[in-house]
């Protein structure tokens, strides 16, 4: 398996799923700034967590019209894997491949924190690592990470089973306690229709070696090399 | 031509900080303030004098990079 990793100017994660993404696949993935307009053939696609241009405007709004997303996002309608991480998600909200938005979390702080989130599917590319229904401890670390849609749109989400993870108790319950930033029915990352793109706001990468504190992260790129070959 | 450029969130799209700004007018004694809706204003330089042409193309900015359209609004204003 091949993999890329876009960097923009601001992102701070691009290392830490570099690391995790070696790990998993036995080789190191392509590191590719923002301003190239070629990406290498690539198995999956990886946007990285951090503060792309200062979130400047919205966050990921300008990472989203970098000259690099134009083929990322040509890939993506093309079937290639595209995993959003944190920042990588507002970003893909951005460019349309995945629905809704990320806006000021409830409390209007920044919170980081490790989370339980529960697994909604084991049937992607992304999450066959995992047990559907599976809770795992993920950090997250942002300031915008409070998913908004529409009713009519969250349905059609959760009816099309595009709801990845959700954040909810150690038991797996959804509560309003277990939600850290106000997100529309607890939803920590979402697929798009094929389930070939996944945005998610927990970093999976910062836990994903028992060095830093536990594992959980590391199925997730497991799965991925498994699925992906 | 100058043109400006007001983007505010949509009705019913919950607004933290606009609650949280109401919140303080309240605490610093400013009675009567009702509900608090913020966002932002641009203003931008254009070379282009013709105005049909000039709001057409910051309609298209407001579409591709200004508002996220999912949630806010926008309305563009020409100036001399």
């Amino acid at each position: 398996m091949k993999a890329s990793v876009i960097v923009f100017p601001g992102s701070n994660c691009d290392r830490d799923v570099q690391v995790a993404l070696t790990d998993s696949m036995g080789r190191p993935p392509e590191m590719v700034w923002h301003g190239d307009s070629e990406l290498p053939a690539a198995d999956l696609i990886v946007l990285p967590g951090g503060f792309s241009y200062g979130d400047y405007l919205r966050s990921g709004a300008m990472a989203a019209n970098s000259p690099v997303m134009r083929e990322v996002v040509d890939r993506a309608q093309k079937g290639v894997p595209v995993l959003g991480i944190c920042n990588g998600f507002q970003t893909l909200t951005e460019t349309g491949l995945l629905p809704g938005v990320l806006m000021r979390n409830a409390n209007l702080k920044f919170v980081c924190k490790d989370v339980t989130v529960r697994v909604e599917t084991s049937q992607t590319v992304f999450t066959c690592g995992y047990e559907a229904g599976q809770t795992v401890r993920i950090p997250i670390a942002h300031h915008d990470g409070n998913y908004y849609a529409d009713d009519d749109l969250l349905d059609r989400l959760e009816g099309e089973g595009r709801v990845a993870f959700r954040y909810t108790d150690p038991e797996g319950a959804e509560t309003e306690a277990a939600n850290p930033n106000g997100s529309a029915r607890n939803i920590a990352g979402v697929f798009n229709e094929s389930k070939t793109v996944l945005g998610l706001m927990p970093h999976p990468e910062r836990l994903a070696d028992p060095a830093l504190g536990g594992s959980d992260g590391k199925a997730l790129f497991d799965g991925l090399v498994e699925a992906l070959g | 031509m100058k043109a400006r450029v007001h983007i505010t969130l949509k009705t019913g799209v919950l607004d933290p900080q606009g609650k949280a700004i109401a919140h303080a007018l309240g605490n610093l004694g400013f009675a009567g303030v009702g509900d608090v809706r913020q966002g932002k204003f641009i203003e931008i330089d254009l070379a282009e004098t013709d105005r049909d042409k000039a709001r057409d193309a910051v309609t298209a900015m407001c579409e591709k990079l200004l508002a996220n359209t999912v949630i806010e609004n926008y309305t563009v204003e020409l100036g001399e």
